[in-house]
């Protein structure tokens, strides 16, 4: 029945649609042939200047209204290092296009005004001119070798690999964050519908894996051999310490996806089986980020429209990375949230982590554990930090001294982990030397 | 002077030519006209040009409409999610789920008709009905040739995209619905059937039915490519060819040169599906198994799949500029400006766009050295393009200019030409790229620049050239309200997209609430849904007009009636096998002389003055 009246609406259109096309030419009949054609073409021309005009308005209008997502103005700041530079190149070329863009438009429809056909008027027989072509050969030449120029230094430094020298590192140094040349390493794998998210724990290096040695328990394929595994830990969010160099490694475990987050200008396809790297610094903690939002009136509005009295919308906000590859039906929920803390938080939180190993939680002790009846160093370093927290508790308001005596120093701390346990551990410096040659 | 008489004569006396045609030199060799004589060889299984031509037309308006249906669909998802789109049930059945209780879309069916609406709009819309169309009509006609050079592979052509039109078709309607995972088809995503419930046999069906659209690309290239080297009329030299001439004949290298590999992509992608080989797979863990196929590179399937798609955005783009091209001439009465320039960047922008291929990867994992190399000669691109504009807008000056339906689209397509292109600056520089890719800045850039840009190459052409096709004109009132209704539609559709991009906002999602990023923008996506429907709306006249006016419309009673130069004009109105009644007509000149020496315009077929042939000389 509905495709019946769908189908007499559509007939009735149609005929609707002929017969005001069929009285139209019947009046410029009535009117003269040649009238009727003058006073459309006068009609069309004078049409193209007032396009022209409210075209540009709305350029400019809109770009007024959505003035919130411009990159690199208000509210739309880049929280990393590199993607100040990238939004200030984008500005750049907005400008240069902009100015080719308003000039274009307006000549082209001021011509097709000015030049509108009128009895009488020849038209100019003018089939090139060298000269001019030249020009506007020579000009965008020139432009867009200034374009290339800057697009491909920033390219460069965004995308550069970290250097064989630079040291990875689990907790960060706060004095010297972001001054030594040191980084850390976490890993997002993405997969049929989330993200998990891997941090290599106290030693700051990620264990090995194997496809194959995936299930429920072990959903990254972690290699339980390997000793780097052993305080690697998965996270629901990803915590990163502001200011220092973190190198995420991505990769897949089925289809393709893409690491995107949006505020940090990061994006990164997660290609099974090939590792993939992305290099940034992020420059504001969530909290500094909140405070900048909050000095904008559309972000002090209440969070839940429903409750005027809840929080306000930059009070809620978060960081977030998202899923920028078509990777199945639900490609558009593939959410976790990102956190920006200091380095101090960073310690702390790394050292409440750690007994959240997934090698703790899923392999230690029960059949199969490769390390069975041995002392493992991170028991020691969980016990002490569990005495630490009680001992904080009893003498009261002082903060927690969480990751005390363990300054991030990572140079001599690559060895000293889990000393009790293995003593091929030098392998594992050879480990980040290897991917970042594969980028 | 002469000369000119007796080509005069010649035009005069074509209606008695008429009658004694078949015994005409083309044909003497045959006795009596096989297309003439039965319905069959005449409307389905034609072998004459103009005939194919109508076929393709046709045939692409038919994807036109489902693709923008298509699209509507899933833009009433993102508009409205929250309402109840159960109305929709008795045409899309059960693909509309009430699992959550408001009857919204399925996401499968979703990225189903995503999918479907890109491949059908990209390859049966904007390649077979846009170049497939103009292409065969006017390469035998601007050229002076009788018919294609293989009017049989000619036919084959069409059927072999008429066959792939039908598989795709069949494949909607398939239990576990057509392919899902974008038009790209990227693997794993198509090449594990576990992945996603498109990607059983729906993308089986995809792949076959896309071989055999490469195949109609082919035996139509191929026929392009011989026609207009070995066709063309005596003293129809390259450089004398009309815009449109150029624009096929080297779309037609194009494709020739890179629809093969797309062939192998798909090839290899179905050796994955089926035969267990692993081209492009490589440790991957799905439907609680690991499989055995290791060593392979998704990013593989993605070179070879780009280096067709690159060129393939050209494909769809150089016919619309060669079309727009004449009209812009022929409607202002004056020579195109730089002709020599126009064609030289149209070879230039052709052979670039073999070695920009990776600028779509620049996320996708390759090694972030070779993207330098992409970004130069991508941006290198943006020189014969200005050089385009440029000339286009050079064109109008001076001009006397008459605002017919085929021209307004094509000042259209100049402005549409000009919006997308400039954003193509900022994707094709991969630092800006980096916040950009997989945006809706993406999406708002390629619709702009190779979806309404071309299509409004595609109207002009209809507009133009439709007396040619029918011997009636399209209705010209109609026309207009179509072009103004479109222009201002089609901007409002795309150029928020800008902001979204901007915002982060990623292209193919099903729902923008999910994130905080992105739920600013539930205003501006029911603005764009309302839009788009509008929009679609305006196509509707252009239907109407289209099929009442091939019956109806006002007969063309002046065989020249746009006052054109080029040799289609020249034909007889009612268009006949052989297209000329009498002997081909000879070229003596370039295509653009209007407005020279204060004539409105000189055919090509008019001989040079002795001046002129001086000036020539020098």
């Amino acid at each position: 029945m509905t495709i019946l009246i769908g189908i007499l609406i559509l007939i009735i259109l149609g005929v609707i649609i002929v017969q005001v096309g069929k009285i139209n030419e019947l009046a410029a009949k009535l009117r003269g042939e040649k009238k009727a054609r003058r006073d459309n073409n006068e009609s069309n021309a004078r049409l193209m200047l007032v396009f022209m005009v409210l075209f540009l308005v709305f350029c400019v209008g809109s770009a007024w209204y959505y003035k919130n997502m411009m990159l690199g103005y208000g509210p739309h700041e880049s929280a990393s290092l590199h993607g100040v530079e990238l939004d200030y190149l984008f500005n750049v070329t907005l400008f240069f296009t902009g100015i080719v863009f308003v000039a274009t438009q307006i000549l082209l429809f001021w011509f097709a005004f000015r030049y509108r056909e009128q009895e009488g008027r020849k038209a100019l027989y003018m089939p090139h001119d060298n000269k001019l072509e030249l020009i506007w050969t020579g000009i965008p030449a020139i432009v867009m070798s200034i374009l290339v120029v800057y697009g491909l230094a920033a390219w460069n430094d965004t995308m550069a690999d970290v250097d064989t020298k630079e040291l990875v590192t689990g907790f960060v140094n706060a004095e010297t964050i972001g001054k030594d040349s040191t980084y850390i390493e976490v890993e997002a794998t993405g997969m049929q519908f989330l993200w998990v998210l891997r941090h290599p724990g106290r030693d700051g290096k990620l264990g090995e894996r194997d496809y194959t040695l995936i299930n429920s328990a072990n959903p990254v394929g972690q290699v339980w051999t390997d000793p780097k595994n052993i305080d690697d830990f998965h996270m629901d969010e990803l915590i990163l310490p502001v200011g220092q160099k973190v190198r995420v490694r991505i990769t897949s475990r089925d289809v393709l996806h893409n690491f995107d987050l949006p505020h940090f200008r990061v994006k990164m396809d997660a290609v099974p089986g090939f590792p993939t790297y992305f290099v940034f610094t992020p420059t504001l903690t969530t909290e500094q980020y909140r405070e900048n939002l909050s000095r904008y009136p559309e972000w002090n509005v209440p969070a839940d429209p429903e409750d005027p009295t809840g929080p306000k919308r930059w009070e809620t906000f978060e960081y977030e990375l998202a899923c920028a590859e078509l990777c199945g039906k639900s490609h558009y929920s593939m959410k976790k949230i990102v956190k920006i803390v200091s380095p101090e938080e960073y310690n702390e939180w790394l050292a409440s982590m750690e007994h959240t190993s997934q090698y703790l939680r899923e392999v230690r002790n029960k059949v199969g554990d490769p390390f069975l009846g041995r002392k493992l160093l991170i028991e020691k370093n969980i016990a002490d930090y569990e005495k630490a927290k009680e001992e904080a508790e009893k003498t009261a308001p002082e903060p927690a001294p969480a990751p005390e005596g363990e300054p991030a120093n990572p140079g001599d701390e690559t060895d000293t982990e889990e000393t009790e346990v293995e003593v091929e551990s030098e392998e594992g410096s050879t480990e980040t030397n290897e991917s970042s040659d594969s980028q | 002077m002469a000369t000119s008489h007796e080509h005069d004569e010649l035009l005069v006396q074509e209606d008695q030519f008429y009658h004694e045609y078949w015994g005409d030199g083309f044909h003497e060799h045959h006795h009596g006209d096989k297309y003439q004589s039965n319905f069959i060889t005449h409307y389905l299984f034609s072998q004459d040009h103009k005939m194919i031509a109508k076929q393709f037309l046709i045939t692409g308006m038919f994807w036109g409409i489902i693709g923008g249906l298509m699209s509507l669909v899933f833009r009433l998802q993102l508009g409205f999610p929250e309402e109840n789109m159960a109305w929709l049930k008795p045409i899309l059945g059960k693909w509309i789920t009430v699992n959550d209780g408001i009857g919204s879309l399925d996401p499968d069916f979703y990225y189903a008709l995503v999918t479907m609406h890109g491949t059908i709009l990209v390859f049966f819309v904007l390649t077979a009905g846009l170049s497939g169309t103009f292409s065969n009509l006017l390469i035998p006609l601007q050229l002076g040739a009788r018919d294609m050079a293989s009017p049989l592979l000619n036919m084959l052509s069409y059927w072999f995209f008429f066959l792939a039109g039908a598989i795709m078709f069949a494949s909607l309607f398939l239990n576990t619905g057509p392919f899902a995972g974008g038009w790209t088809a990227y693997p794993p995503l198509s090449a594990v059937p576990e992945a996603m419930s498109g990607s059983k046999a729906g993308m089986t069906l995809w792949a076959v039915s896309l071989v055999f659209f490469v195949v109609s690309v082919l035996l139509g290239g191929i026929n392009y490519i011989t026609t207009v080297l070995n066709l063309r009329t005596k003293g129809m030299s390259l450089w004398r060819m009309p815009l449109t001439i150029w624009a096929f004949f080297v779309t037609a290298i194009l494709g020739l040169l890179s629809f093969p590999v797309l062939v192998s992509a798909i090839l290899l992608v179905v050796f994955d599906r089926s035969l267990g080989t692993s081209f492009f797979l490589n440790e991957i863990y799905i439907g609680g198994q690991a499989m055995e196929q290791v060593g392979g590179s998704p990013i593989l399937y993605q070179h070879l799949f780009w280096f067709l798609g690159h060129p393939e955005v050209y494909i769809i783009i150089l016919p619309a500029m060669g079309l727009v091209s004449e009209v812009l001439s022929v409607n202002s009465r004056k020579p195109i400006f730089g002709y020599q320039a126009m064609v030289l960047s149209i070879l230039a922008i052709a052979f670039l766009s073999f070695i920009v291929w990776a600028h779509h990867m620049f996320m996708a994992g390759v090694n972030p050295f070779i993207s330098n190399i992409f970004v130069i000669f991508t941006l290198i691109i943006a020189v014969p393009s200005a050089v385009k504009v440029f000339n286009w807008i050079a064109t109008l000056y001076g001009g006397n200019i008459r605002f017919t339906s085929a021209m307004l689209f094509a000042i259209g397509f100049v402005s549409m030409f000009i919006s997308g292109g400039l954003t193509g600056i900022f994707l094709g520089n991969s630092a800006i790229d980096i916040p950009m890719h997989d945006t809706y800045f993406v999406v708002a850039h390629f619709h702009i620049v190779m979806g309404v840009a071309a299509f409004f190459g595609m109207f002009a052409g209809i507009y133009h050239w439709f007396p040619k096709m029918y011997g009636r004109f399209m209705n010209d009132t109609l026309g207009k309200v179509h072009f103004w209704g479109t222009f201002v539609g089609a901007y409002m559709v795309f150029w928020p997209m800008h902001y979204m991009g901007m915002a982060g906002v990623p292209r193919r999602y099903y729902d923008f609430t999910t994130f905080d990023f992105s739920s600013y923008f539930v205003d501006t996506n029911k603005f764009i849904t309302i839009a788009a429907i509008i929009t679609f709306g305006f196509q509707l006249i252009f239907v109407v007009n289209f099929f009442y006016s091939i019956f109806f419309g006002k007969k063309m009673t002046d065989k020249n009636p746009w006052k054109s130069t080029t040799l289609d004009w020249t034909t007889p109105i009612k268009g006949i096998h052989g297209n000329w009644p009498h002997a081909i007509p000879e070229v003596h000149r370039w295509a653009y002389d209007y407005g020279k020496d204060g004539k409105d315009f000189i055919p090509q077929t008019e001989p040079m003055t002795e001046e002129e042939k001086a000036e020539a000389h020098h």
